[in-house]
């Protein structure tokens, strides 16, 4: 097999005769793959389903559902970082005209406090304050009032004639002064906050070639094209309350749980949907938002629509934290890495789970003698830092690779070739063998299609007129993951099939992946598929998050398929082609089953449900535990490569190539995997180049909430950027794939800062790489 | 945003008499700038008087120079066949800024009156001198990376965000006014204060006074004119620093030079002293870096700015070298 034929031939398009079998048990340390990983079903360049709904404006998101009689919210925010409302003055607000209620610490009703995200089972939230209970502030921009009104411009009036008084404490909200009181958090998402194998520092300080440098990162804010919003209704059905919101989610299920804590009734109780999703990229769980509009709805008895503002977002939804990290490489002549040092502090609070994970690439990625890593946090007075594409990997890289394409100049050694000199033949730290890697393979088809031989290994010797030309290059990786939870229902007729998962579309192109992996799994064609998510009504419950959900959907899929057809077989009579045979003999094609062995033997779907009376059969299974991360170290990889231009006049930096090579197991549609990493990697630009929350270290507050102030690359910032992939599937994954969410944004920074090295001579170890640092 | 009237205008006659009648009104051009701070209530206008339809023609004056209607938009002056060929500045001015959509509606009038986009100024949780009077300025001691070097006082550092003046002022253009007290016009370059004591005061217009044209004068020189514009990312942002510049010889030495800086000045900052350096002066690179040293041995810089003087001094250098250059080729050919 060439694992780089061109992705977006669509001469695949055939389907295979000969069917498609049932996955194997693939998790298991001796299982069988999923056939489905090998099968030219998978890897079409199917355009995405829903984009001509999108494209037309027919896709509703949160904020365009509406009830009858719905009121509209506004928040106000403080701006104290910590301390105590002294007062409120809502009797000038109640009067205005539209104003139905301004709800405030004093007369908002009781609510439980939201559980966390990674930290309770049912956690969705981002952290555990309080909401609207008390007259204390945590953070400056911290929700302290909620005003509904008829139109959304009354309740726009309506809180800026809010007169609020605030008795301000003393608050940590200068990141310099926070490190000071650094501290190990309990846990690193789960494990532990100190990793050491050997005596790191002891082969280090022996070592003969030696980096040691601290990088830093800032805060970066969630920009989704959609802000975060929220359409609810109380109402009673048959006695019991139903809470119906639309929401902007990429975790229903999780959501509905945690608010069914808040407000003290069942998760039955509540019913979110959530069909388009503006993107996500972590932002998109359980904020204060949807826990105050949904507690003012139900004291008013009316619907409520509250849509967050671009600069309620930054209030309301936690960004990335801030990093100083330190890397010390140590090597002996041949660039043998013998002491491997990644530790640091990043900004946090005591209110959520989230110790910003840096280190989390390095664990992977290089055989060292001697390894440690380290994290620590300092606590602030701040919105709780989340998610953020890539949380760890994104920044962890940026540090991790810098430092390699240090290391590398000063053994006088391509870059490239370092970091072939340390590939690991097991994971460096557990021990276990990798399931699938095929970083070199990915490193060096990209290198060759770059043209990464005509890197000048001199800084600062190709130049165009003003613009010193560089290369520079720095490891992708991001980890499998199949978290528990997911389940999945079919149903069948002669029509086709439904396939049913609380699972989520933000924009990634998972319904029409997984209508196409259905389809092929079930032998029908895609049109006689339909996918159903973002309702936490529907089947299991799956986080889309980590990379995983494709992961998380397969197995589920895997499971309901072997459940409808052992149902199939089992409705079959004892004069079907079939009589007699068992799951694991059969393949799907042609809208129906056939023997593996015997094409002949055949009967199709509506023949079989028809002669048992049936008009659908329908079939709900859970996926089989993640049992494979037990025996294999699992991790999506690739090299990005990067040509900068930086004026020697005025220090701007101009990406002008930027190319991806991954390995990420089997590409299941490469249209919509090439606009996932290509996303990715833009977002990386972002990341090395101009992306930062201005936090005044003064006040804590925000400076910069808005887009016009909060640079993200615009169109003139993006270089034609080039994707390919090894397409080799993972033995030990549904459909052989790994995640390929994240991974984009990982080395992006780094592959930037070193070809801003090779190009320049400075070398910059602190993001973003503005040009006042090269002038 | 807080509820306001809004009228139509038909001439500039009726609308300073809509503005005379009432208390706390705004004219209203594009809105690209003014509705934005409405919406922040760092503006909280009673009334609206919207001036956008009126003067909207760009004609030719008796001695070869433009008269530009101050609705005009900034896509229409930039895209004006006339501009491109006299004033190709200005067309490069107006198109480095701001984004194509805003460019469509923002007016020539509206672009010079636009405020700061200090994020201080546009918080009102935050202190700010030219928003509130005697409040303090929380920028000087905070993020200060856009803020000014040229002109600035201890009560404020705000830049003045426009592109197009910067072009303007280069090219010696006049504003024509009119007011409750009759019409009058003066030179561009003296329509906007710096800061001082009184930030909040922006401008030399009288209450009620409206912007009625923009007056380009001719100048042959400026056929071959730039502007070059530094900033964070490639589109879509303010200045960091940028130059407008022009220049024409007289044999060895340098005839006539037009020099003039955005990004950096509490206003639109004509390089008056590094003009008056190199006008006249034989050409060198010696002159150059006298006449660029002569005017930014004014600035003042903070820890957040400090890179816009050396980015000045480049960006000044660089350019001034390549317009006698291109002098001299013109001269050639």
């Amino acid at each position: 097999m060439n694992p780089f034929r061109d992705p977006m031939s669509s001469d695949r398009f055939d389907s295979e005769s000969s069917g498609v079998a049932l996955a194997g048990d693939y998790w298991r340390r001796d299982g069988k793959p999923d056939a489905l990983g090998t099968s030219d079903r998978v890897g079409q360049p199917l355009s995405r389903l829903d984009g001509a709904q999108k494209v037309t404006g027919r896709a509703r998101f949160a904020a365009e559902f509406s009830f009858d009689g719905m009121l509209y919210a506004a928040l106000v925010y403080s701006t104290i970082a910590n301390g105590r409302i002294a007062s409120i003055d809502r009797d000038a607000v109640e009067s205005m005209p539209g104003v139905a209620l301004v709800m405030t610490h004093d007369n908002a009703p009781r609510l439980n406090t939201a559980p966390v995200f990674l930290r309770s089972p049912n956690g969705a939230a981002g952290d555990d304050h309080p909401i609207m209970q008390s007259d204390r502030v945590h953070w400056n921009g911290q929700p302290v009032a909620l005003v509904l009104a008829e139109t959304q411009e009354q309740a726009d009036a309506a809180v800026e004639r809010l007169e609020i008084e605030y008795r301000a404490e003393p608050a940590v909200t200068d990141f310099e002064i926070a490190k000071g009181q650094a501290r190990a958090p309990d846990n690193v998402l789960g494990g532990p906050a100190e990793i050491a194998l050997g005596d790191a520092d002891s082969a280090f300080a022996a070592a003969p070639h030696r980096v040691d440098a601290t990088y830093t990162t800032p805060r970066h804010n969630h920009n989704a094209i959609e802000p975060h919003a929220v359409t609810l209704k109380w109402s009673r059905e048959a006695g019991t309350e139903i809470l119906r919101i639309h929401d902007a989610s990429q975790c229903v299920d999780l959501t509905a749980a945690s608010l069914a804590e808040v407000f003290d009734i069942d998760a039955a109780q509540i019913h979110i949907t959530s069909p388009f999703v503006g993107g996500g990229f972590g932002s998109k769980t359980l904020w204060q938002h949807q826990i105050l509009a949904a507690a003012a709805a139900r004291v008013v008895e009316r619907p409520v629509r509250l849509a967050l503002s671009r600069k309620g977002v930054y209030r309301v939804v936690g960004g990335r934290a801030c990093t100083e990290q330190r890397v010390a490489l140590g090597a002996d002549d041949s660039g043998k890495l013998s002491a491997l040092i990644h530790s640091g502090i990043a900004s946090m609070t005591c209110h959520n789970n989230l110790p910003e994970p840096f280190v989390q690439a390095t664990k992977c990625l290089y055989a060292a003698d001697a390894i440690r890593l380290s994290i620590e946090v300092a606590d602030m007075h701040m919105l709780a830092n989340t998610f953020m594409r890539a949380p760890g990997e994104s920044v962890g890289t940026f540090a991790l690779e810098s430092a390699l394409d240090e290391l590398a100049e000063r053994l006088g050694m391509d870059p490239l070739a370092l970091r072939e000199r340390n590939e690991p033949a097991q994971d460096p730290i557990s021990g276990l063998p990798f399931s699938s890697r095929h970083l070199l393979e990915a490193a060096r088809a990209g290198a060759e299609r770059f043209g990464w031989s005509g890197r000048a290994a001199t800084p600062g010797s190709r130049r165009e007129g003003e613009w010193q030309i560089g290369m520079g290059c720095a490891t992708a990786t991001y980890p499998y993951m199949r978290m528990p939870g997911a389940a999945a229902r079919i149903t069948l007729s002669a029509k086709g099939a439904t396939i049913d998962i609380a699972a989520h579309e933000m924009g990634m192109g998972t319904a029409t992946v997984q209508t196409q992996i259905a389809a092929a799994r079930l032998g029908l064609p895609v049109e006689q598929v339909t996918f159903r998510y973002g309702d936490n009504m529907l089947a299991g419950a799956v986080l889309a998050g980590g990379s995983q959900q494709t992961a998380a959907i397969g197995g589920a899929v895997i499971a309901a398929h072997r459940e409808l057809v052992t149902a199939l077989l089992a409705l079959v009579t004892s004069d079907s082609p079939l009589a007699g045979l068992s799951a694991d003999d059969v393949v799907c094609r042609d809208a129906g089953l056939a023997a593996a062995d015997d094409a002949s033997r055949f009967a199709d779907y509506a023949e079989i449900l028809s002669g048992a009376g049936r008009e659908s059969l329908s079939v709900e299974a859970a996926a089989a535990d993640s049992e494979e991360l037990a025996h294999w170290s699992m991790h999506s990889f690739g090299t990005i490569f990067c040509e900068v231009g930086v004026s020697e006049i005025s220090g701007e930096v101009r990406v002008r190539r930027l190319l991806g090579s991954f390995d990420c197991g089997r590409i299941l549609n490469p249209k919509t995997a090439t606009s996932q990493f290509r996303g990715g990697m833009i977002m990386g630009l972002g990341l090395a180049l101009m992306e930062e929350t201005w936090f005044d270290a003064r006040s804590g507050r925000i400076i910069n909430p808005s887009l016009a102030d909060y640079h993200v690359p615009v169109q003139m910032d993006v270089p034609e950027i080039e994707v390919m992939w090894t397409d080799i599937p993972d033995p030990h994954t549904p459909m052989g794939a790994r995640g390929i969410g994240e991974i984009g944004i990982t080395g992006v920074g780094a592959a930037v800062a070193n070809a801003v090295y090779n190009a320049s001579g400075k070398r910059i170890r602190d993001l973003p790489i503005t040009l006042d640092k090269l002038l | 945003m807080n509820a306001f009237d809004y009228h139509q205008a038909v001439d500039a006659e009726q609308a300073i008499e809509q503005a005379m009648r009432r208390q706390q009104t705004r004219y209203l051009g594009g809105g690209t700038n003014l509705v934005d701070l409405m919406r922040e209530t760092v503006e909280r206008p009673a009334a609206l008087i919207d001036v956008s339809t009126l003067a909207r023609e760009i004609e030719e004056t008796t001695h070869g120079g433009l008269f530009i209607g101050a609705g005009v938009t900034n896509a229409e002056l930039a895209a004006d066949p006339r501009v491109r060929m006299r004033y190709p500045v200005l067309s490069r001015a107006i198109l480095c800024g701001a984004s194509a959509q805003i460019r469509n509606m923002a007016t020539v009038a509206g672009n010079l009156l636009q405020r700061t986009r200090c994020a201080y100024f546009y918080d009102i949780a935050s202190h700010c001198n030219k928003r509130e009077p005697g409040s303090g300025c929380d920028a000087r001691e905070g993020f200060h990376r856009y803020h000014a070097i040229l002109g600035a006082s201890s009560s404020c550092i705000a830049t003045h965000p426009s592109d197009m003046a910067v072009a303007m002022v280069a090219l010696d253009a006049r504003v024509h006014l009119r007011g409750p007290d009759g019409e009058r016009s003066l030179a561009l370059s003296e329509l906007h204060r710096e800061p001082g004591e009184r930030p909040d005061l922006e401008t030399v217009l009288a209450p009620e006074e409206l912007i009625v044209a923009v007056e380009l004068p001719p100048l042959p020189m400026a056929a071959i004119s730039e502007y070059r514009k530094v900033r964070d990312r490639a589109s879509y942002a303010f200045a960091l620093v940028s130059v407008a510049s022009m220049a024409a010889l007289d044999g060895d030495t340098i005839g006539d030079v037009r020099l003039a800086l955005g990004g950096v000045g509490t206003v639109p900052w004509r390089a008056r002293r590094a003009e008056a350096a190199l006008r006249g002066a034989a050409i060198s690179e010696r002159a150059i870096d006298t006449a660029v040293e002569a005017e930014l041995e004014m600035a003042r810089t903070l820890p957040g700015n400090g890179f816009k003087l050396a980015l000045a001094r480049r960006l000044m250098t660089s350019e001034l070298k390549a317009r006698v250059a291109d002098a001299r080729e013109g001269g050639e050919s």
